[in-house]
């Protein structure tokens, strides 16, 4: 029950917000839904319910590994977007917080999906729900990015759905009942039919890949994050990846039942590791900070990626990065987003010396970068070192190597830009822009906050939370 | 089921295909799109026993895919006034070329894929492939908006195809869910036409360039 109101309580709250009269008091609908959720999230948390083994919705293991630091990074998200909508309160802001909301809905649905059918609707209604946030600036470009997405996206999305039906005739084909639910998918296991299997596993790899931004079909990331607002590209890299990637673990527990593992766990090491090269040398070359963030999304997706095709140790790892790699990006964007503001020019050509100007989100921004690229004692250096330990404890030596030479390119890629524009001196039109923008407690306190959040699970890994991830891995590598 | 009339259609929807990818006129595209659907919508009442769930993904199908969103394409299409010639990246012979041959290798492929008996004389396998392919041949090798529209609805159409092996198997509500994200897929569609044609004052999607490395 509590498990269908994380659900429930953002989508009447995106109801809310649609007919809410006055745009100065409706961007407080996004930490008030958020809150609710972020209790619900962690009650559930500390007390998992009992999910039957046909449900089609619930809150299982692998949701409870994951949902937890969505609502949080939403949670802090709405805090920030409450002081953003005020300063951009020129913008109509009716359809932007309702499809927020809409989204932390669809994202608490998609994480709990149980059923193929339901978890491909879920996250079909989570791409669609995202669009008029990625409009919001209402610039010719922000349109662009918005039709490269819908594009992209909707190919992904339609190619996943192909793949869907094609595990339904696999199971079909093995004398199935038609039960689409995960639990029956792994139970039947050998009894797939194994090239309907493959087929299957090959289109949803692409399609729900494309929803991550796995290389080569991250094409929408960089126009998508670049141009929207920065607490939607927080949102879409923490939470709306985090969808499509416990969607592919979901599928790869059916093909791994279905004999299939060891196909699946290749051709999963070979996209995340193109997925970190394609990234890293994108990172050299960019001169647009808000796209680098982009990029080194697709390269933590591909860190995932490559995370999930290295067993149960691989898998445990790849979960403490999805909590490390949010919080830390989230941190990231919100600072990016205040330089952004300030500066007036997302390109590292016409910005300086922000450490001048924004001396609190350059710091935030420049330690956020530390964290990103794996610096110790930050979460991702301690997600990316279990990583590369479930690399070497498997045995896979080529794997490593490029993984960490691509950490080693992405560092100098990331580390030229960041420096690029906090150092410096600062530009006249950059000066005269800092004035209008005030770095108020708003929009500091909370990419600082994700920050720290990122240092305490760094150094302090609870062990409920490790414990989460273990039950989760357990219910992926289940053998019924 | 009914192989012999099924098998008719499906070969209707294919043929649909090439004209699709061969026709140089915007309304023409918009025409076979809408006919592929109303052809589709029909084929689930051929099927065994139609019951109320099948019947209502029918009814679903032919408004939605025949009608409404052809309609609403056209509207979209007189709203902006725009050219009605299409302006091929891939150009008109080499894309039926292409289409033919995604078509053929549909055919010689199936046989190779395990088909449970009652499929197996079937041409909806090959069908859904080759209009899958239709598809996508569509999204990339047009410029227009409109027209990579039309090119999204007839990939769509393929998965459908597809789907149709299992309408008695599958919940229902899996099938909605095709149906509902296709109306509202296109519904944003239209409303990012009409504001690319504000903002550009052309549906041409290669003046979309700003965004680049």
């Amino acid at each position: 029950m509590i498990a269908l109101l994380l659900i429930l309580v953002p989508l009447v709250a995106a109801a809310l917000a649609a007919a809410w009269p006055d745009s100065r008091t409706r961007p407080w609908l996004l930490p008030g839904a958020g809150l609710i959720h972020f209790v619900l999230a962690w009650w559930l948390f500390f007390n998992p319910p009992v999910v039957e083994a046909g449900a089609w919705l619930g809150f299982d293991p692998l949701a409870r590994a994951v949902l937890p630091v969505v609502s949080l990074l939403f949670l802090v998200c709405a805090c920030y977007g409450v002081t953003y909508l005020r300063i951009r309160s020129e913008r109509p802001n009716r359809t932007f917080v309702a499809a927020l909301l809409a989204v932390l809905g669809l994202l608490s649905a998609g994480h709990q999906a149980r059923h193929l059918g339901l978890l491909w609707i879920f996250t079909e209604a989570v791409t669609l729900a995202a669009v008029p946030l990625l409009h919001f600036n209402g610039t010719p470009r922000a349109f662009e990015a918005t039709w490269k997405y819908l594009l992209v996206g909707g190919t992904g999305i339609a190619l996943s759905l192909l793949g869907s039906l094609c595990l339904g005739y696999a199971s079909l084909y093995g004398g199935g009942d038609g039960q689409l639910t995960f639990v029956a998918l792994m139970a039947q296991g050998g009894g797939l039919s194994r090239p309907w299997v493959l087929i299957a596993w090959v289109l949803l790899l692409v399609g729900y890949g494309t929803k991550m931004g796995l290389a080569p079909m991250h094409t929408w990331k960089p126009d998508a994050y670049g141009e929207a607002p920065a607490i939607v590209g927080a949102i879409l890299a923490g939470g709306v990846t985090s969808v499509a990637f416990t969607a592919l673990l979901r599928v790869r527990a059916v093909v791994g039942a279905a004999g299939s593992g060891a196909v699946a766990d290749h051709t999963l090491m070979a996209i995340g590791l193109f997925s970190m090269l394609v990234a890293a040398l994108f990172l050299l070359g960019t001169r647009d900070y808000k796209r680098m963030l982009a990029y080194s999304s697709v390269e933590h997706m591909g860190i995932l990626t490559l995370g999930a095709s290295l067993g149960r140790a691989g898998v445990a790892a790849a979960l403490f990065h999805v909590w490390s790699n949010g919080l830390t990006k989230g941190s990231l964007f919100l600072s990016a987003g205040n330089i952004r503001r300030a500066a007036g020019s997302p390109s590292m050509d016409a910005v300086r010396g922000m450490s001048v100007l924004t001396p609190r989100s350059a710091a935030i921004f420049v330690t956020g970068m530390f964290a990103v690229t794996a610096c110790p004692p930050f979460g991702p250096f301690f997600s990316e070192i279990k990583v590369l330990r479930a690399a070497l404890e498997t045995g896979h030596w080529v794997a490593t190597a490029m993984f960490l030479s691509c950490l080693l390119l992405a560092f100098f890629g990331i580390t030229r830009v960041v420096f690029g524009i906090v150092d410096g001196r600062p530009n006249h039109a950059a000066k005269a822009g800092s004035k209008r923008f005030v770095e108020t407690v708003g929009v500091i306190a909370p990419p600082f906050f994700l920050l720290v959040l990122s240092l305490w699970l760094g150094l302090f890994t609870p062990h409920i939370i490790t414990d989460a991830w273990a039950a989760a891995v357990a219910q992926l590598f289940s053998t019924p | 089921m009914n192989h012999a009339h099924l098998n008719l259609l499906i070969g209707l929807a294919m043929g649909l295909n090439l004209l699709a990818l061969g026709t140089s006129r915007l309304p023409l595209l918009i025409r076979a799109m809408s006919a592929q659907g109303v052809i589709l919508g029909v084929m689930p009442t051929l099927m065994e026993r139609p019951d109320w769930r099948v019947l209502l993904v029918a009814a679903a199908t032919i408004g939605g895919k025949g009608l409404f969103i052809p309609g609403m394409l056209r509207r979209a299409m007189r709203t902006v006034q725009i050219d009605r010639e299409l302006e091929p990246l891939i150009g008109f012979v080499p894309s039926i070329l292409l289409g033919a041959g995604g078509t053929i290798a549909a055919l010689a492929l199936t046989p190779m894929l395990p088909l449970l008996p009652e499929h197996a004389n079937s041409l909806l396998v090959p069908g859904a492939l080759a209009t899958v392919l239709t598809g996508l041949i569509l999204l990339i090798g047009r410029t227009k908006a409109i027209s990579q529209a039309c090119g999204y609805l007839i990939l769509e159409n393929g998965i459908y195809l597809f789907g149709l092996l299992l309408i008695q198997a599958m919940p229902l509500m899996v099938e909605a869910g095709v149906l509902l994200d296709l109306t509202v897929g296109v519904f944003i569609l239209g409303i990012i036409v009409d504001r690319i044609q504000r903002a550009f004052d052309s549906l041409d999607t290669r003046k979309l360039t700003a965004l680049h490395e």
